[in-house]
């Protein structure tokens, strides 16, 4: 076995873990911060497998969208004094 | 005055030119022979090609000659008739579309071509009818008129279809030619003589589909005089005759042909003995004259029939156009009983009148007795019994007749309005088919002295016993309903359709068909409300979805990659 | 020696990845979180990409995860459950994340042919982002700058 496969198996972990993560908590930064690890897991697997360009752009991407992210959430919690993802129904219907 | 008549005098300009056009024909004809006209191809699709052309042979020219004078005489008559209708030009436009048509089912040289003569006198007859349409038991009787004549003409469209699976082609010199190679009692030539025969029923009043005639008097009595007396009924006589060729070699159909116009003679006779409106009696009349016809054609005598044709045009177009004029005088009654002792006030409608009547009941030296004569004749050869039924029809003839006459001129006047005689355009063509209706019959063949003294006779008899019972007393003996095949048709085909009509609707449109639609909606709508619940507006929900999709997407591109 | 190293870098990270969504305190999950991001790094040092592995925890343990911490001691985190409520929640989870993992993996455990880069190191990975993906690069600023626009705008307090 050739050594992408290692790198492949782990990205394929850490992925699965951001994935459950995702679908398992509550809070809203802790969503976020999983797509950070789902993130991450992409970039090991490019890396072992292609180009590391793309790296830094997947990395400028997450910054971006992190930032814009918590700007979001502060608005959120500003209005409904809970970062509880359960509570926001306003998309109902 | 121009002015106010500029349709009426365009329109019998045209129809004047028109019968020029045929005197020239009909001379052409005569001299050199028959003439053939082609004009251009009409359509040909898998294998069947009809081309439209004319044919002008003593046939054709006879009723083109025909057909045009006296439809130029009706127009005449039409200008003083309709000259305060505001609707004038409109008749007139129907009227000369009505000669059109016309003309193209006589000079037609293929069966196709007449056939659209054939529909478009229908639908000018319909137009016509119901020409005062505020009137809707007008329009009704138009309706009629054009339904009874369909299926006529469905029969008619049958017998085109097997005459072009029999010969390959519909134009009358193919298939004449065709035909002498054919087997007599051949089925296929019984279906197509018995299938056009179906069609004359309808165009021609014959029984059963004879009951649209009477209703036809809705029109304008110009109207009638044409289309119900000289023209258009006659299309069904000229199209037997034109096809002589085929029933001489279909038999049993020709005599079904004649046993149906006697029946319809006799029927026709006796349901206008009883009736009390004056164009009622002349339509039955029409029938009854139109039944001696269909037997001398039936009884294989072409001739007769023709000769008859000509001249039952001629007087009956006289006695609908003499009655248009009484009507008019009269202010728009129709009822003989409201009439009486109008010799006085109407001289020359009375005289003119009065030859029609003789020229109808066949009295010597009119023209009548000539060309009834002649079919008498040919009756007696095909068959004793049609024989002494039809001088039985004559008899009727002559008293229904001799009644109207007494009913209408004779006695004391019944009503208050003064009757005045109409206007010179009115009473001019009155007198030129008076002449007309009077010495036509001096182009007779064969002439039996016997016959001449037993008519004359007999006729002096019958007027001479029907006078004191209506001149002199008006006897009241009114029927209007008398055997009416309308209430036949009414109760054996009118209510059944309607009441299936009803159930169709009520069991398959409202149940089955109605659920079936608004199930598919409610199956759309529910489909619908189902997928909206998907919307829950739960964070968590939507993103275990996008995983879920995800997922069923690579594990499908795995299986199914495009 | 280098497998070695793998091995301790795959545990930590996967352990920490563990931790980042088990724990209950917000703050443990950003702490573990940076341990991952730290190994990772450490992956890319084991690949020969030492400017990457630098740029990686520079921008990841150095400022989003600050932003992370900072954003989190902002609020009262208090009251707010942590973990899904229902417990079949977790069993859809489950099965949605081994639907992903089968998914995934069907698409890309394929043969590769052997390593195409060669050169990592940071010559070339400069010569190439202003060469052949200069313009990304470009359209990467417009990128960021949208980006500080709207966090400007949503951070203001009215």
């Amino acid at each position: 076995m050739n050594p992408e496969f290692h790198y492949l198996i782990l990205g394929c972990i850490l992925f699965s873990i951001g994935v459950l993560g995702v679908l398992i908590r509550r809070n809203v930064i802790i969503v976020l911060m999983c797509v950070e690890l789902m993130l991450n897991a992409v970039n090991l697997i490019l890396v072992s497998v292609c180009e590391p360009i793309f790296v830094f752009f997947i990395m400028m991407v997450a910054a971006v969208e992190v930032s814009v992210g918590l700007a979001l959430i502060a608005r959120i919690y500003r209005k409904f004094g809970t970062t509880d993802i359960s509570t926001f129904g306003q998309l109902k219907g | 005055m121009i002015k106010k008549h500029w349709a009426g005098i365009v329109a019998s300009l045209v129809v004047f030119l028109l019968f020029l056009t045929s005197l020239a024909a009909f001379n052409r004809v005569h001299t050199t022979g028959a003439f053939e006209v082609p004009l251009l191809n009409w359509f040909a699709v898998s294998g069947m090609s009809v081309t439209w052309g004319l044919l002008f042979d003593s046939l054709s020219t006879l009723m083109f000659t025909m057909i045009t004078g006296v439809a130029f005489l009706i127009h005449v008559y039409s200008i003083g008739y309709m000259a305060d209708d505001d609707n004038r030009a409109r008749f007139f436009w129907y009227l000369n579309l009505f000669v059109f048509f016309m003309v193209i089912l006589v000079l037609s040289d293929n069966f196709l071509g007449m056939f659209v003569g054939w529909e478009g006198v229908g639908l000018c007859s319909y137009l016509l009818i119901g020409f005062w349409s505020n009137n809707r038991s007008y329009l009704t009787a138009a309706k009629k008129a054009f339904v009874m004549n369909r299926i006529g003409d469905l029969g008619f469209i049958l017998g085109l279809l097997v005459m072009f699976l029999t010969f390959g082609s519909v134009q009358f010199s193919e298939v004449f030619s065709l035909v002498q190679q054919v087997p007599a009692n051949d089925i296929a030539l019984i279906l197509i003589t018995f299938l056009l025969f179906v069609g004359v029923t309808g165009k021609s009043a014959q029984l059963p589909l004879f009951t649209w005639l009477p209703d036809a008097m809705a029109g304008p009595t110009p109207v009638s005089a044409l289309i119900h007396a000289a023209t258009m009924v006659t299309a069904g006589i000229y199209m037997i005759a034109r096809s002589s060729a085929l029933y001489e070699l279909a038999p049993q159909v020709l005599t079904i042909v004649m046993w149906v116009g006697v029946a319809t003679a006799v029927v026709g006779a006796v349901i206008a003995l009883r009736q009390s409106d004056i164009k009622k009696v002349l339509a039955y009349s029409t029938v009854s004259q139109l039944g001696f016809m269909v037997a001398s054609l039936g009884a294989g005598a072409t001739f007769p029939a023709l000769f008859h044709m000509v001249t039952h045009a001629f007087f009956k177009a006289l006695l609908f156009l003499g009655a248009g004029s009484v009507i008019h005088g009269m202010g728009g009654e129709q009822d003989m009983y409201k009439m009486g002792g109008l010799k006085r006030d109407m001289p020359l409608t009375f005289s003119v009148f009065l030859v029609g009547a003789l020229a109808l009941s066949g009295c010597p030296p009119f023209s009548g007795f000539f060309s009834k004569d002649a079919i008498l004749l040919a009756v007696h050869h095909a068959s004793p019994i049609a024989f002494y039924t039809l001088i039985g029809v004559s008899i009727l003839t002559a008293i229904y007749v001799a009644r109207m006459v007494f009913l209408v001129f004779f006695g004391s006047q019944r009503s208050d309005t003064h009757a005045h005689e109409s206007p010179a355009v009115m009473t001019v063509p009155l007198v030129v088919l008076a002449v007309l209706a009077a010495g036509a019959g001096f182009y007779h063949p064969e002439l039996e002295l016997i016959m001449l003294g037993g008519t004359v006779i007999l006729l002096a008899l019958i007027w001479g016993l029907t006078y004191p019972r209506y001149a002199v007393k008006a006897v009241d003996d009114r029927c209007d309903q008398f055997l009416s095949f309308d209430l036949v048709y009414h109760a054996l085909i009118v209510t059944p359709i309607l009441a299936s009509g009803r159930l169709i609707h009520s069991f398959f449109d409202r149940d089955i068909i109605d659920n079936t639609a608004g199930g598919f909606g409610e199956l759309i709508s529910g489909l619908g409300q189902s997928l909206r619940s998907l919307h829950s507006g739960s964070i968590g929900f939507y993103l275990w979805m996008i995983t879920a999709y995800v997922a069923v997407f690579l594990i499908g591109f795995s299986i199914w990659p495009f | 020696m280098s497998i070695t190293f793998f091995w301790i870098f795959s545990v930590i990270a996967v352990i920490s990845a563990l931790s980042v969504i088990l724990t209950r305190n917000p703050i443990y999950s950003v702490l573990s979180l940076i341990v991952c991001f730290f190994c990772i790094a450490g992956h890319y040092l084991l690949m020969g990409a030492p400017f990457l592995s630098a740029v990686h925890i520079i921008v990841y343990a150095g400022a989003i995860m600050v932003l992370f911490l900072f954003v989190i001691m902002l609020m009262n985190l208090k009251d707010v459950p942590e973990f899904v409520s229902q417990w079949w929640h977790y069993i859809l989870a489950g099965v949605a994340v081994s639907a992903l993992v089968f998914g995934v993996s069907c698409q890309l455990f394929q043969s590769y042919g052997p390593r195409v880069i060669g050169d990592m190191s940071l010559k070339a990975l400069s010569h190439a982002l202003f060469t052949t993906y200069a313009v990304p690069f470009e359209l990467s600023a417009i990128l960021f700058l949208s980006a500080v626009i709207g966090v400007v705008y949503l951070g203001k307090t009215e």
